[in-house]
C-alpha cells in the first residue's frame, strides 16, 4: 500500500516522522510530497486520493487495516477548504514531491524558463508588467516597473536577490513555496535574471527555516544544468527580523549589519554590492513561471480593481481550519475568518484580527466586509502586507497587544533611525503606564504623538508601521486602555530586555 | 591552538564566497556553539575587516552569542500567532527554572498549530502544553 505523507516542517512539528516511521513498520509504503496546507489535519496521509488526519501514531494499525473511518476526509482534492481556492502560485501543493526533477518537469516545470529564453528580456519584462503582479512582500510594488528599471540601468553585473526573510507572525507561504516548490522559485528567479541580464542570484533565508534551506540548497544542486549560466547561492539569516526589509537585507547579504538604508539609490540602481539589483519576495518570484506559460492576460484576469492575480493568504492563530488559502483578491476578511476559517479553535467569538504581521493592524468584526486588496485595507487604515491573518478570540486583551508591539519594535529595531530606536522603547514604557492606569488619557495622546514621530520620521517600515497595531487597537478597542485594574493577562518580557524602569 | 586552527579552517571553506562574513560566523558558532573574542580577531585578520567591524555584525544579530550557552536552550515562538494559541498561558505554567531554558522567538512559521518551538538541533514542534514542552526541555530532540 502506498501513503503520501507531507515532509513540510509544519506536518513534521505535529508528528509525521513518527507516522511515517510507524506506517513503514506496518508494511507501508510512504512517499513523502509537499503538504496540501490545511494545517489543522496535519499529519495528513493520503492513500489513493483520500486523506485521512490529523493523524497520531496509534492512530496508524487502523489506518492500514483500512477501519480509520473517524478521520477521513474524503477525497483530499475535492475537499471544500482546497475546493474554494485558486491555486497558481500552490497549484503542486500536495501533488508533488518537492526535490523530484520529474514531478516538476511532469506538471510544466522549466516551460516558463524555456518560453522566456526565447524572448528578448524587454519582452519579458512587459509580461510580467502586463500581468499586473505587486510584490508579495508587503509593499505591494509593481514588479514589472522593478524589473524595467534594472534591465534598463546600465552595468554589466547585477543581481537577482530573493527575499525569503519572512518574519511576520501568522505568515508561512514563503516557507511552504520553498519547501513545497523549490524549484518553481529557481525557475521565477532564472527568469527574471534573463530579463534583467542578470548571471547570479542569491535566496535569503531566515534562519527559523532551516528545512526551508536545505531543501533549496538539494534543489540548487540538483537543477543547476538547467538554470545555468544563470545560479543561485542560498543565504541564511541571522535571526533579525528587520532583515525583511530589502535594504537591510541587502547589507546582510554583503555581511554587515543589517541596518536599513536611506532611499534613494533605490536597489533597482544600486542595490547588492552597489549594482543594479531586482529584489522580490519568494511569492513574487515564484508567481511568474504561471505568467509566462500561461500569459498576462490570463494572470490579471484574476483579481480586483489594482490586485491583480492571486495572494496565497495564511490563517493562522486561533482559528479552526488554519492553513493556506490562495485566492484572487477580493475576498472579504469576514470569509476567510468565519466561513473559510470556520470561526476560532477555541469556540469562543472572534475579537480581533491582525492582518499583515506585527506591522499590521488589528481589525474587529465590524471590518470584516474589507475586501482583501491593497487599496481596500489601506482605507481601512491596516495592510495586506504579506497576507497573514491571526485571528483572536475574546479573551484578547488588545492594551496589551499594543504593548507588544511596541516591545517588538525596540528588540528588533535596527537602530538606524531615531523614531524608531527610541520611539519603540519611548512608547513601551508610556503603554506600560497607561495598563498600570496612569494618566491614561494624557500617555493615550503622547502614543498618538509619537506614533506621528514614528509614521513620518521613520527610515523604513519597522518603525513607521509599528503604529498600525497600536494605533488600531487603541481606535477599535477603546474599553481595552481604560480599565486599568482588569488587566490580569500574563505579561511577554523577554529576559535578554534592557531592564527598564 | 586548536580552537584557531578549526577557525582557520572554516575561513579556508570560504575562500571563494563573496562577503563570507556572515555564512563564517554561522559555521563557527554552528562548530562551537558560540564565536569567541580569539575567533573574532581570528577571522578580522582573515577578511580584512576591522575588530569593530566584526562584532558589530556578531552582536546585531540575535543568533549569535559571544559565550557558550549555560544548556540547552529550546526556542520558543512569541509571535502573535502563538500568543493567540495560548501562549501566555503556556508560560505561566513553567516554572522559573524552565523558563530560563526558552528563548524567545519570533515566528517559527508554525502559525496555524502553536504554540510552537525549536531545539537546538532544528527540531520543530507543534501543538504544545505544559507536558509535551516540559518533555522537550527533558529531551530536546
Amino acid at each position: 500500500m502506498k501513503v503520501r505523507l507531507s515532509d513540510d516542517a509544519l506536518a513534521i512539528a505535529c508528528g509525521a516522522d513518527a507516522i511515517a516511521r510507524a506506517l513503514t513498520a506496518g508494511g507501508a509504503e510512504v512517499e513523502r510530497v509537499s503538504s496540501w496546507g490545511m494545517h489543522w489535519l496535519e499529519p495528513l496521509a493520503e492513500i489513493d486520493g483520500v486523506g485521512y488526519g490529523p493523524l497520531a501514531v496509534p492512530d496508524v494499525a487502523k489506518l492500514l487495516a483500512g477501519e480509520l473511518d473517524d478521520k477521513c476526509i474524503g477525497v483530499i482534492g475535492s475537499h471544500p477548504f482546497l475546493a474554494r481556492q485558486t491555486r497558481l502560485t500552490f497549484a503542486r501543493a500536495g501533488k508533488t514531491r518537492s526535490l523530484s526533477l520529474e514531478d516538476y518537469t511532469a506538471t510544466a516545470g522549466w516551460e516558463g524558463l524555456s518560453l522566456a529564453r526565447a524572448m528578448s528580456p524587454l519582452e519579458v519584462v512587459e509580461i510580467v508588467a502586463g500581468s499586473g503582479l505587486r510584490g508579495r512582500g508587503g509593499a505591494g510594488f509593481p514588479a514589472g516597473i522593478k524589473w524595467r528599471t534594472v534591465l534598463e540601468a546600465p552595468g554589466d553585473q547585477k543581481y537577482i536577490v530573493c527575499n525569503a526573510d519572512e518574519g511576520d507572525s501568522g505568515t508561512f507561504a514563503d516557507r511552504m513555496a520553498m519547501e513545497g516548490d523549490p524549484f518553481q522559485l529557481l525557475e521565477g528567479m532564472a527568469i527574471a535574471g534573463h530579463a534583467a541580464g542578470a548571471s547570479k542570484g542569491y535566496v535569503y533565508v531566515r534562519s527559523e527555516y532551516p528545512h526551508a534551506i536545505a531543501k533549496l540548497e538539494q534543489a540548487v544542486r540538483l537543477c543547476r544544468d538547467i538554470l545555468a549560466p544563470f545560479s543561485v547561492e542560498v543565504r541564511a539569516g541571522a535571526g533579525s527580523y528587520v532583515c525583511g526589509e530589502e535594504t537591510a537585507l541587502l547589507n546582510s547579504l554583503e555581511g554587515k549589519r543589517g541596518e536599513v538604508r536611506a532611499k534613494p539609490p533605490l536597489p533597482a540602481h544600486a542595490g547588492l554590492f552597489g549594482k543594479p539589483t531586482i529584489i522580490n519576495n519568494v511569492l513574487t518570484l515564484a508567481a511568474v513561471p504561471w505568467i509566462l506559460r500561461h500569459g498576462a492576460d490570463a494572470y490579471r484576469d484574476f483579481g480586483m480593481g489594482r490586485s491583480r492575480g492571486t495572494m496565497p493568504i495564511q490563517l493562522a492563530g486561533n482559528i479552526r481550519h488554519g492553513g493556506l488559502f490562495e485566492t484572487s483578491f477580493g475576498v472579504t476578511l469576514g470569509d476567510l475568518v468565519n466561513e473559510i476559517g470556520g470561526g476560532t479553535e477555541t469556540g469562543r467569538p472572534v475579537r480581533a484580527v491582525q492582518v499583515g504581521g506585527p506591522l499590521g493592524a488589528y481589525f474587529p468584526p465590524a471590518l470584516f466586509d474589507t475586501p482583501f486588496d491593497y487599496e481596500a485595507f489601506a482605507a481601512a487604515g491596516g495592510l495586506i502586507g504579506h497576507g497573514g491573518v491571526v485571528v483572536f478570540d475574546d479573551t484578547v486583551d488588545l492594551a496589551e497587544q499594543a504593548r507588544f508591539a511596541l516591545e517588538f519594535c525596540a528588540i528588533e529595531s535596527c537602530g538606524k533611525c531615531t523614531p524608531c530606536r527610541i520611539g519603540s522603547v519611548r512608547g513601551r514604557e508610556t503603554m506600560e503606564k497607561i495598563i498600570a492606569g496612569e494618566q491614561t488619557e494624557a500617555n493615550l495622546e503622547l502614543i498618538e504623538d509619537l506614533c506621528e514621530t514614528m509614521t513620518f520620521g521613520s527610515l523604513c517600515a519597522m518603525g513607521g508601521f509599528t503604529p498600525y497595531p497600536v494605533l488600531s487597537a487603541i481606535r477599535h478597542f477603546p474599553e481595552d486602555f481604560r480599565r486599568a485594574k482588569a488587566h490580569n493577562t500574563p505579561n511577554l518580557e523577554a529576559p535578554d530586555d534592557v531592564p527598564a524602569r | 591552538m586548536q580552537d584557531q586552527d578549526n577557525v582557520t579552517r572554516i575561513l579556508d571553506a570560504f575562500r571563494s564566497t563573496d562577503a563570507p562574513l556572515l555564512p563564517v560566523l554561522q559555521a563557527v558558532q554552528a562548530e562551537f556553539g558560540f564565536v569567541s573574542e580569539a575567533a573574532m580577531r581570528e577571522i578580522a585578520n582573515a577578511l580584512n575587516l576591522s575588530r569593530a567591524e566584526v562584532y558589530g555584525v556578531v552582536s546585531f544579530y540575535h543568533d549569535f552569542r559571544m559565550e557558550p550557552p549555560a544548556q540547552p536552550v529550546v526556542k520558543l515562538c512569541h509571535g502573535e500567532a502563538c500568543q493567540a494559541r495560548g501562549l501566555r498561558q503556556l508560560l505561566t505554567q513553567m516554572t522559573r527554572i524552565e523558563q530560563e531554558q526558552l528563548e524567545p522567538v519570533y515566528c517559527l512559521g508554525l502559525c496555524a498549530v502553536g504554540p510552537a518551538a525549536m531545539s537546538p538541533n532544528g527540531g520543530v514542534h507543534a501543538r504544545l502544553d505544559a507536558g509535551s514542552l516540559r518533555q522537550l526541555l527533558e529531551d530536546p530532540r
